[in-house]
């Protein structure tokens, strides 16, 4: 059921990108992003077959690792649009952040695994605080505001999941609100620029206003039934940002309507809930923190993506899962899916 | 078989259950807000979407050529370039970008601002006329910064030459960026930015000479780039306009006024058809057709001798003796006096209680006895002293106003001045006080208040030439108008019959100016033609030009309006020659144009055609022939 789901949204993310970028100088991302897919899926059918307990026991290694790998990033990474995001492995170019993503998730549940308290401790906030903040420190230095900000729900689900006093929850609150103007310090031109236009949009409908009002011009001009496949005129004549990417939402509800809309809406919905579902039928407690780790993130970029659409939260460059064209992000996705499935599978295994 | 962990190790399930509402609200919440852009919104998403890929690009008509009598090109066109700014991403035009925009094309950014202020109304995909003439190094300069600068855009347009610059300028006239007035009148046909006729031909008619510029409806992408074009108008050209001037009458016109202030006007007195208009100094149109800045612009308007003005139709002038015509006419189609009506001039005339001084007393003598026809020849002022006297102001303000003076001619140029004709009801009015008799005099030799145009003196000596019959000036012939679906000016003719006997006395009295021993019009001479004309001296500055007059070098308007030949006439001159002094100076510019006219008559279409007309000349004017005269007409033969 996962993998079908999974599948359908792959099909119709590539169909989306042969369809938006057919007549423009990106017209081969297409054939890539099935290239990408199909890896994703060997990934896949290769993690799901893995025990996820191998993942688990070597956790810390891997948490460095991924340190070590980001900040190799900051000092040499392959710099594309001003951000230091990428590596070049056999010509091609890969996100660090997005395996980074999938050691949190297996970082974060390990260690809760071993908790068999009914509630986080403070000492276990400050912990997970450090171990999770300075990977995501180092993601937003590349710069890459968005990515960093997935790691946020990882933690929060954990902790949600783990036990949480309702003491701790509000100290995090204040934390994290004093903790707003030290962050506006660090934000960059573009990042304030784009928190503002959210809180007033209407003030730079040009600017970087610009990529909501025509992301919303795409989507309302979609209609019910939408303009067809390969008719979308804010997409293919380049007023939508990047349609082939971040901004492939709009692109699809352009051409398919409010129909298509919701249908992959939908799809994630059924993804999500089965996700869940897994989660309830874990052998262990590593295995619900891991599949609800994923389920945490999944959510949080589907909403963020698609909301950001319509002006609902702010621009971040935030892919959605599984459609965007994006090897990183859909080998992410596959393989973190992969990792489910193994934890479905193992849940009948003695140990 | 199944192993289930430790029960207190599973976190409980309503978290897992909680996560699930999570999902179900807020997706609830993502598909309400789709639903709101995609259902509730549409429509207007739809338009945005529709503008956002749209672009109007204007497509230039050419304007009209202006064309001489003979389909000689006066005024043409040249390709040239405008830049148009886009305003589709109006709010990225931030004021630095405005001030670098200004800086590379050398506008004053404050004009930018108040041409986007100007056309806030209009729709984002229409740009508008940032610069209507681009230099090369504005082409240039948008070329080299279309990254930089991408809400500019080059347009080929078609720019206004005017072929012999400051030849018949004032009476062509200039284009020029279209007014806000104009625009708020014209519906939709202007827009900022457009060209229009400002003066003289290309302003009255501006209907006729500009075409209907076409509009390209192009798809773009956001970068600007066009993809395809979905609508095209095309443009209809202006309608070229031939004139009734004739290019080498223009020409001799001009050339006889030479660098002297003043104006011609040549008039075929047989249908009203305009041969030639000058007024000098003049300016360059083509400055205009380029941006003109303010300098030239107030440098055109301060200027003492007041380039900008149509003299032959805009100077307010007193006639000076040219009006004893309108008095002669007056006394004898009233039968006040008849022909051979004499006074004595001793030089000077006690009238009300006042000297009035005959302009010959300067020299200490007066004329003698002179009856109407020497009046009208050695210009005798205490004849028509005396004459106006005898007939009253109203009389001679009813003859003036029906021999067409005091009214506009209703000549196909914008802004011609009516004159004056001054009347006791008039004075009353302006001056709150009663007419005085001596006014009456005055106004009786053209002084005074009594103002007119060169055109009207034209229009006036024409028609009492033909015996009363008055052909409205006009510069575009009425069937061509009417071939161009325009109606052509009402009011074809003017009758106001004078008898044989008056059109007979008055027109031997003007070829005796020209042609007699102590004619005042003598320069006008030409022999072998019989050149009928009355000279005028006007000592008066008429309030429109005073300010024109240097007080230095203060000197008479000297006036000549003359016809030919005398008993047919094909022709009238009027020459105005300003600061002239002498009256003398006119006339041989009247001669230059008529001896021009005939001259091209001969050598073109009907050779001595007016050889033969002038031998029907003796029996109108038979009994004031001198011998000497008639010999110097019939010389040649």
């Amino acid at each position: 059921m996962i993998l079908t789901v999974a599948l359908i949204l792959a099909v119709v993310g590539v169909l989306e990108i042969y369809s938006t970028t057919v007549h423009s100088p990106l017209a081969g991302e297409y054939k890539r992003q099935i290239a990408w897919v199909v890896v994703g899926l060997a990934t896949l059918l290769v993690v799901s077959q893995l025990d996820y307990h191998i993942l688990l026991d070597h956790s810390t290694g891997l948490y460095i690792l991924g340190l070590l790998g980001l900040l190799a990033l900051l000092v040499g990474g392959h710099a594309i649009g001003g951000a230091r995001r990428w590596v070049r492995i056999a010509g091609f170019t890969f996100q660090v952040s997005e395996i980074v993503k999938l050691i949190i998730i297996v970082w974060v549940a390990s260690y809760f695994a071993d908790k068999r308290t009914k509630a986080v401790s403070w000492r276990d906030l400050a912990v997970l605080g450090t171990m999770v903040g300075l990977p995501a420190a180092l993601v937003a230095l590349e710069p890459d505001l968005g990515t960093a900000l997935t790691f946020l729900p990882i933690v929060a689900a954990g902790v949600f999941l783990a036990g949480v006093r309702f003491r701790q929850i509000a100290a995090l609150a204040l934390l994290g609100a004093l903790m707003v103007p030290v962050g506006w310090h660090f934000l960059r031109p573009y990042q304030r620029q784009r928190l503002m236009t959210f809180v007033h949009p209407a003030k730079n409908v040009q600017g970087s206003g610009y990529q909501v009002a025509q992301s919303k011009i795409a989507i309302g001009s979609g209609g019910f039934w939408g303009k067809g496949i390969g008719k979308g005129t804010q997409s293919r004549l380049g007023f939508i940002p990047v349609s082939h990417a971040d901004f492939i939402f709009a692109a699809f509800a352009e051409e398919q309507g409010f129909v298509g809309t919701f249908l992959v809406v939908l799809l994630y919905f059924v993804l999500l809930v089965r996700l869940l579902d897994g989660a309830q039928l874990a052998g262990d407690r590593a295995g619900i923190f891991l599949v609800v780790g994923l389920t945490a993130v999944l959510f949080f970029q589907v909403c963020v993506n698609i909301g950001m659409m319509i002006g609902l939260l702010p621009i971040t460059g935030i892919p959605l899962p599984l459609m965007s064209q994006g090897g990183s992000s859909v080998l992410f996705t596959f393989a973190g899916l992969g990792l489910v499935m193994s934890v479905r599978m193992k849940r009948l295994v003695n140990l | 078989m199944v192993v289930r962990f430790p029960e207190d190790q599973r976190p409980p399930a309503w978290k897992i259950a909680f996560f699930q509402y999570v999902i179900v609200s807020t997706f609830v919440a993502l598909l309400i807000g789709y639903w709101r852009l995609q259902i509730a919104e549409h429509r207007y998403y739809q338009q945005q979407a529709e503008r956002n890929r749209i672009r109007d690009l204007p497509v230039i008509a050419p304007r009209g050529r202006i064309l001489d009598r003979e389909g000689r090109v006066l005024v043409d066109n040249f390709p040239a370039f405008s830049v148009l700014l886009l305003r589709e991403d109006l709010p990225k035009l931030t004021p630095d970008r405005i001030r670098g925009i200004a800086q590379g094309l050398e506008i004053d950014p404050g004009d930018i601002q108040q041409l986007l202020d100007k056309t806030a109304q209009l729709p984002k995909f229409q740009p508008v006329m940032l610069k209507p003439d681009a230099t090369p190094a504005d082409i240039a300069y948008v070329e080299s910064h279309r990254v930089e600068y991408p809400e500019l855009e080059l347009l080929q347009v078609e720019q206004r030459f005017y072929l012999k610059h400051e030849f018949a300028a004032s009476l062509l006239g200039y284009v020029g960026e279209v007014s806000e007035d104009m625009i708020a009148k014209s519906g939709d046909r202007y827009r900022p930015g457009d060209v229009a006729g400002k003066s003289g031909i290309e302003r009255e008619y501006n209907d006729v000479l500009s075409g209907r510029d076409g509009m390209r409806r192009v798809v773009v992408n956001s970068r600007g780039q066009e993809m395809g074009s979905m609508t095209t108008i095309n443009a209809l050209p202006g309608n070229d306009l031939r004139l009734t001037i004739d290019f080498n009458l223009q020409m001799a016109a001009e050339t006889a006024l030479g660098d002297r202030s003043g104006a011609v006007v040549a008039i075929d007195p047989n249908t009203g058809e305009v041969l030639a208009l000058a007024s000098h100094p003049s300016f360059d149109p083509n400055d205009f057709a380029h941006h003109i800045n303010r300098k030239e612009w107030s440098q055109l308007n301060t200027d003492p001798e007041r380039p900008l003005l149509d003299k032959a139709i805009q100077a307010h002038l007193a006639p000076g003796s040219v009006f004893k015509i309108v008095t002669a006419t007056a006394g004898l189609e009233t039968g006040t006096i008849t022909p051979s009506f004499t006074i004595i001039c001793p030089g000077y005339v006690t009238l009300y209680g006042h000297t009035f001084h005959d302009w010959i007393w300067k020299k200490h003598r007066g004329h003698g006895s002179v009856d109407l026809h020497r009046a009208i020849v050695e210009s005798c002022d205490t004849y028509f002293y005396t004459l106006g006297k005898m007939l009253g102001i109203d009389k001679l303000a009813y003859f003036a106003n029906h021999l067409g003076l005091g009214s506009r001619t209703g000549i196909d140029l914008p802004a011609e001045d009516p004159g004056l004709v001054p009347t006791p009801a008039w004075v009353q009015k302006v001056f709150k006080h009663k007419w005085y008799a001596g006014e009456t005099i005055s106004v009786a030799i053209g002084q005074g208040a009594v103002a007119v145009t060169p055109v009207q003196l034209a229009y006036m000596i024409g028609g009492v030439a033909q015996g009363g019959v008055f052909h409205r000036p006009h510069l575009v012939f009425r069937d061509e108008l009417e071939a161009l679906g325009q109606d052509p000016p009402g009011g074809r003719l003017v009758k106001f019959p004078l008898s044989p006997e008056t059109v007979a006395a008055v027109t031997s009295g003007m070829w005796g100016v020209v042609n007699e021993g102590g004619g005042t019009g003598a320069g006008a001479r030409i022999a072998g033609l019989a050149v009928a004309g009355k000279t005028g001296t006007a000592q008066v500055v008429s309030v429109a030009l005073k300010n024109s007059a240097h007080n230095a070098d203060y000197k008479n308007n000297a006036w000549f309006v003359g016809y030919a030949p005398a008993s047919n006439p094909q022709i009238v001159v009027t020459a105005l020659v300003m600061h002239g002094g002498e009256s003398s100076v006119a006339s041989p510019v009247a001669g230059a144009v008529i001896k021009a006219f005939f001259a091209e008559k001969q050598s073109g279409q009907t050779p001595a055609s007016h050889w033969q007309t002038q031998a029907s000349l003796a029996p109108v004017v038979g009994g004031h022939l001198e011998p000497q005269s008639a010999k110097s007409v019939e010389g040649p033969r």
